[in-house]
């Protein structure tokens, strides 16, 4: 096994907020890591360091053994890193076909001397690349929605054309922060069946940050726990579950605070 | 009834990916385009063709560059008029030092003196975005306008500070100074036009058109998803300016014969603004639509009272034209905030339809 993403002690912190400490992880190739903790743990911030949107104030972040760690987010997604965000941040303005053929921008060529003319190598460029995101869209069942302007659709399914945007760049490795944030339970089911899918027939390395336990425990290769910005547990879902720190840091407080309530 | 689109069936991506996927609609613009090409000239007088019909193209190729940056980059920009000017500029100098280029030639080399001008200028836009951007490229507008008025080498001197068209040909036709026809005018416009409008129609439906309208929509998801944010800015401001460039050109050679600066103050940066937010912000058709709304409207409410045999005096006139505008301008911004070209869509929606409700 060799690793895809590497992550060496990495910390940020923003003002006098420690959000990551030291924190190491390694991503294998063609596996499915999920990164669980209490809310204000680290784990988008993690997210954000990995695609570049921010930059880790000590450490490392290597990508098939190519540092990245101080690379723009753009050249990031170039080098085969996609990614979902937690609230979800499609171009409503634009309809899902629009939405996806962005997704393959890095993927694409096209200047502006052969845009303007379109007809040749441009419009070649373009079916090219249609035809691939067709794929897509057979594949996530969205094919009703094509022409549809992507703010008007229901959440559930505008998380799903967030997902096809982040495969239309076919990506090596897929960050998804809480893909099912917000889901009713079926919505949940089919989103988990879409990883499992893109991760075993496309081997797609995923980063999954998800609160639901049962999702989690159900589909991850391995998880990840973070608490306070730092790594407290690591191993199979069976490891994790049984981890006395982290029954700690998800019960521990709702016994020590005395008003019962989880961390929020 | 006529409007409908059933039975038509693509089998090619190439054909879904059109710029008039309906039949109707492309057999509508073509007929369009070649009426505008054949009958103007024909029927159409003098006056028509050089007060309305030259101003008219000419501000809807500079309101198409404007909606590029504006509608589709989402970048807002008050340097338009600044913009013009350096295209205007340019080609007065362009065409005094090189007579035997022609004058298309020209007019384009001069919008690619603009385009490297608004590079420079949109180099803010990478810090800065909305309203303070809008203020950053205010500078622009206000120091290219000081910078051709204090320049003499921009007018080759003269002492009235007046740049002039002078008589240049095409294909051994006078386009261009005060003996050419207003027909060939027209014509040197509508095809100026006609090619930019398709270029930007081009652009905007291909990778770059979106790349600019991810920035728009969210631009750090775009940056997310590899859309560089500065290249990508900096292409608007240039293809925007450059469109401007070649409008600021048309405006002296083909309307006013000749200009100096005034021609390019504010309010020009103003006017074409009105007519890309009235037109339809990200609508190319829109910018047509808007261009004609600010030209057409003030001279059809100059000329309708006589058109009814009221006689009014001009000043009063004036006061009622300026109030009856203002007011369809804000009619039009609350019936449809969109835009005129989201107006034709509707009309297009319920026409598919008609005359059944649903």
């Amino acid at each position: 096994m060799s690793a895809l993403l590497e992550i060496r002690d990495v910390s940020k912190a923003f003002g006098g907020v420690q959000a990551v400490t030291g924190v190491s992880l390694d991503v294998q190739k063609g596996e499915i890591l999920s990164v669980i903790g209490p809310n204000g743990a680290g784990k988008t911030t993690l997210l954000n360091m990995i695609s570049g949107f921010y930059h880790p104030d000590t450490g490392r972040i290597a990508l098939g053994g190519r540092d990245v760690t101080r690379l723009a987010p753009s050249r990031v997604a170039e080098l085969g890193v996609a990614r979902t965000f937690q609230n979800i941040a499609l171009f409503k303005g634009m309809s899902v076909l629009d939405n996806l053929m962005l997704g393959r921008h890095v993927r694409m060529t096209s200047g502006v001397l052969k845009s303007f003319v379109y007809w040749g190598l441009a419009q070649r460029e373009e079916i090219t690349h249609r035809k691939r995101v067709e794929d897509i869209i057979d594949f996530l069942k969205i094919q009703d929605l094509r022409r549809r302007p992507c703010g008007s659709l229901a959440y559930g399914l505008q998380k799903r054309v967030e997902l096809g945007r982040a495969l239309a760049l076919d990506p090596e490795a897929l960050l998804l922060d809480e893909p099912m944030g917000g889901c009713n339970h079926e919505e949940k089911e089919d989103m988990a069946r879409f990883v499992l899918d893109v991760n075993e027939e496309w081997g797609v390395t995923i980063v999954l940050i998800e609160h639901d336990m049962g999702v989690v425990m159900d589909i991850s290769d391995r998880v990840a726990v973070l608490d306070m910005g730092a790594k407290i547990a690591e191993g199979t879902p069976d490891e994790v579950r049984a981890d006395p720190l982290v029954i700690h840091a998800y019960l521990g407080e709702a016994k020590t605070s005395g008003n019962g309530g989880p961390r929020g | 009834m006529i409007y409908r689109e059933a039975g038509q069936f693509k089998t090619t991506y190439g054909a879904d990916q059109a710029v008039f996927p309906i039949r109707q609609d492309r057999w509508f613009v073509l007929v369009v385009v070649a009426a505008a090409f054949v009958v103007p000239p024909l029927v159409a007088d003098e006056y028509w063709l050089q007060a309305v019909l030259i101003p008219l193209l000419v501000y809807a190729l500079a309101a198409i560059g404007l909606n590029l940056l504006t509608g589709y980059a989402g970048q807002l920009s008050l340097g338009t008029g600044g913009f013009m000017a350096v295209g205007a500029y340019s080609a007065f100098k362009l065409t005094t030092a090189f007579p035997q280029v022609n004058i298309i030639l020209v007019f384009l080399l001069s919008g690619l003196v603009a385009a490297g001008v608004g590079l420079v200028f949109g180099i803010p836009s990478l810090r800065i975005k909305g309203f303070y951007l809008a203020v950053a490229t205010l500078a622009a507008q206000f120091f290219l306008i000081w910078l051709f008025n204090k320049v003499p080498w921009f007018v080759n001197y003269a002492s009235s500070g007046t740049i002039t068209a002078p008589n240049r040909t095409v294909l051994g036709v006078l386009v261009t100074g005060p003996n050419a026809t207003a027909p060939m005018r027209y014509l040197v416009a509508l095809g100026l036009v006609a090619a930019g409008a398709l270029v930007a129609k081009n652009l905007v439906r291909g990778r770059i058109g979106r790349s600019w309208m991810a920035i728009r929509d969210r631009d750090i998801a775009a940056e997310i998803i590899g859309v560089r944010p500065l290249q990508t800015k900096l292409l608007a401001f240039g293809i925007s300016s450059f469109y401007c460039g070649v409008a600021g050109a048309e405006l002296v050679f083909l309307f006013l014969g000749s200009a100096e600066t005034l021609a390019f103050d504010i309010t020009q940066s103003f006017l074409v603004l009105f007519m890309v937010i009235i037109g339809g912000l990200g609508s190319i058709l829109g910018s047509f639509l808007g261009a004609a709304f600010i030209i057409l409207v003030p001279i059809s409410l100059t000329n309708a009272p006589h058109a009814v045999g009221l006689t009014l005096p001009v000043a009063l006139l004036k006061q009622f034209e300026l109030m009856i505008f203002g007011g369809l301008i804000l009619f039009f911004l609350i019936v449809e905030p969109h835009g005129l070209a989201r107006l034709w869509q509707i009309g297009k929606e319920k026409l598919r339809l008609w005359p059944f409700p649903h």
